[in-house]
């Protein structure tokens, strides 16, 4: 067993292959002195010994699904961009805050150097003229792990004008975000990095690929996804698809916390791994606290529909999870066992929401605060029974027509498969419905059981004196 | 005093000069403003917009949307409790009434010393750790009431010190680009094709 006091969290037991994490077990992973020790900045000679179209066509071949949240692949991501149309930029989501989720903090604490090689890697094959690596602002550690190693880079010659005696010129920018979860939406990212309130852009026409930064193509890529790209670089498409499934290859780090023995960080091999394995199995979360029973579980950060035990044997893969009602997302499962008061958690979910609306869209910025208001007044015992239809209502607001769900074994009912409509911009709005929808589907005995039946008081009429 | 000093002014047109426009750069001088100040000021507002080519409103627009910003003094230390699902799910709510009991004060204020300001905060990235809280933003993991009365204690006796700078100090590391080896930015008014790409040879 090794669970590492300086990469607190992540846990590497049993035998499974590692692409992003292989350096966590130094205690000085960060440096290039170890990075080099360790095969560090291979991938980008390799690279820079191929033609850029080369070095896209082997990430392509590799099926990069983004980690971020989407789950779109990264080499068909970087085609998007108009041919022709130059400068473009590469902008890097380091803004993780996506409630339970917790990987792109280690790979920038713990092996900055390798996120760093991605980027360029990126820039290379992509043709991309200045890259920002965008920091979510409440990370320090992670701003001044990147900072020294970009600053080591630089010295060193990878980063900067003629790299490695090349043509390949290109500078890496750290900036600091400030503290707001929508930032982490692609088109908010690239509005805060123009210095601006970070207000998601409506899509179409505002795709980053044809209109980002500056107005310019921008690639906007995820901190866990570059840093699996030196790997590719040095071992090759094929070497990656030889891991896991032929629809979601290679690994994926994941982060299992809530009512588990053993919460942790684990890097898994994608697509076949299955939750009943994460949850119960030796390597990993080793059962749930206290021998109690699961009730109910996360699957993808805070903004997926919730699963059951019923789910428990779906592997870690997009599709299957979209066909039974929620998504994986950003690799975030909380768990929740049975002693879980179900509404407060909801309550919980949907107040992270609310909160973090940024005010554009009707819909999320009133309707997140009035199911967060109605949800509080269920919760604190005030409620009526008028309330329960009240929160769907709502809901149908923000997500007109049949939201996702996972089916039930014990209410007998099928699943409703992802994704859902929704009447605001981004997914903010229908993040805070969720868990309010998941919750009231699967556990709605459990929001009757909180109303109390008052007795109807009748109105008088009067003088005030008659209220005494 | 409140307008960013001459060697952070020095600094804030280093940093202004890695972007394509010098907008960008609102946030980081924001950050540097307030790990001067302890806090964004009215004149520090007014002088980054001069550094950055903006209005006062528009800057002021920006620093309003990001929780980190503050524009009032706060405590020399923030502590940030996090309420979100799985540090909820394992003893937020008593970490954070034990807090305000042993601090003397609500989710919001700032105890009479100036020593420590305490507030609710959202997920933390640190999920598999939890409960956790953030001192001026670093972590300090599965926290317990025990945990928590050991951390104020060391933190106002000076122990943490090193690990720990006042409120607005964000990082102690800062990156530098040596200018001969710059690449340069790539502004978007300038439509070339990267050196090393096919498209620059037509």
């Amino acid at each position: 067993m090794s669970s590492y006091p300086w990469a607190a969290g992540f846990i590497d037991d049993g035998d499974r292959p590692q692409i992003v994490t292989s350096r966590f077990s130094f205690d000085d992973g960060y440096t290039l002195e170890r990075y080099h020790a360790t095969g560090g900045y291979e991938g980008l000679k390799a690279a820079l010994r191929r033609t850029p179209a080369e070095v896209h066509e082997e990430v392509k071949n590799a099926t990069v699904l983004g980690r971020g949240g989407a789950g779109f692949p990264a080499g068909t991501k970087w085609g998007l961009m108009p041919p022709g149309k130059f400068p473009r930029y590469l902008v890097v989501n380091g803004d993780e805050s996506e409630p339970g989720t917790y990987k792109d903090r280690l790979l920038m604490e713990r092996d900055p150097h390798q996120l760093i090689e991605g980027c360029l890697i990126a820039a290379y094959a992509a043709g991309l003229s200045q890259v920002f690596l965008y920091i979510r602002g409440e990370m320090p550690l992670a701003h001044e792990r990147v900072g020294a190693a970009l600053n080591e880079a630089y010295a060193a010659g990878y980063i900067g004008r003629n790299i490695l005696g090349t043509k390949f010129s290109v500078d890496i920018v750290l900036h600091w975000g400030a503290g707001a979860y929508v930032v982490g939406e692609e088109t908010a990212l690239i509005e805060s990095l123009e210095g601006k309130r970070g207000e998601p852009r409506l899509k179409p026409p505002f795709f980053p690929a044809a209109i980002g930064l500056y107005g310019q193509p921008t690639i906007v890529n995820n901190v866990e996804t570059l840093s699996n790209l030196p790997w590719i670089a040095v071992n090759g498409a094929a070497a990656y698809t030889a891991i896991g499934t032929a629809t979601s290859p290679g690994t994926r780090m994941v982060a299992v916390s809530g009512h588990v023995n053993r919460p942790g960080v684990y890097e898994i091999v994608n697509g076949t791994t299955t939750f009943r394995d994460l949850f119960y199995g030796d390597e990993f979360c080793q059962g749930i606290r206290n021998g109690n029973e699961l009730k109910a579980f996360v699957p993808g950060g805070g903004s997926a529909p919730w699963f059951t035990p019923d789910q428990l044997d779906l592997p870690f893969e997009g599709r299957l999870v979209g066909a039974a009602g929620s998504m994986l997302g950003s690799g975030a499962i909380m768990v929740m066992d049975h002693t879980t008061d179900i509404p407060k958690a909801a309550l919980t979910l949907t107040h992270f929401y609310a909160a973090e609306s940024c005010g554009q869209c009707t819909p999320c910025r009133e309707g997140g605060t009035w199911l967060e208001r109605v949800l509080q007044r269920v919760v604190d015992g005030r409620g009526s029974k008028v309330d329960l239809d009240q929160l769907l209502e709502i809901g149908e607001s923000i997500c007109p027509g049949n939201f996702p769900h996972a089916a039930s074994s014990k209410l007998g009912i099928e699943a409703t498969p992802f994704p859902y409509k929704m009447t605001t911009i981004c997914f903010v709005g229908p993040s805070a419905y969720a868990p309010v929808h998941s919750a009231l589907t699967l556990f709605r005995e459990e929001f009757e059981a909180k109303i109390v039946e008052r007795k109807h008081i009748p109105v008088t009429v009067g003088a005030p004196d008659d209220h005494h | 005093m409140s307008r960013l000093n001459e060697a952070n002014t020095l600094l804030a047109k280093e940093i202004i000069g890695r972007y394509p426009k010098a907008r960008s750069a609102t946030i980081p001088l924001l950050h540097l403003s307030q790990q001067q100040n302890g806090y964004v000021t009215n004149e520090a507002i007014a002088h980054v917009a001069e550094l950055v080519g903006a209005t006062p409103a528009e800057v002021m627009g920006t620093a309003t949307f990001y929780e980190m910003f503050k524009f009032q003094p706060v405590g020399k230390y923030l502590v940030n409790i996090c309420g979100t699902m799985s540090c909820q799910l394992l003893g937020a709510d008593e970490l954070m009434h034990h807090a305000e009991h042993t601090l003397g004060v609500k989710a919001g204020g700032t105890t009479a010393d100036g020593m420590f300001t305490l507030e609710h905060a959202e997920c933390q990235a640190a999920c598999t750790e939890a409960p956790n809280l953030q001192v001026n933003y670093r972590h300090c993991h599965r926290m317990t009431t025990e945990s928590f009365d050991q951390l104020i204690d060391d933190l106002r006796a000076g122990r943490l010190d090193g690990d720990i700078p006042p409120h607005g100090t964000l990082a102690q590391v800062r990156q530098t680009i040596p200018a001969d080896k710059a690449a340069g930015v790539a502004s978007p008014d300038e439509p070339v094709a990267p050196e090393w790409m096919p498209e620059a040879a037509s």
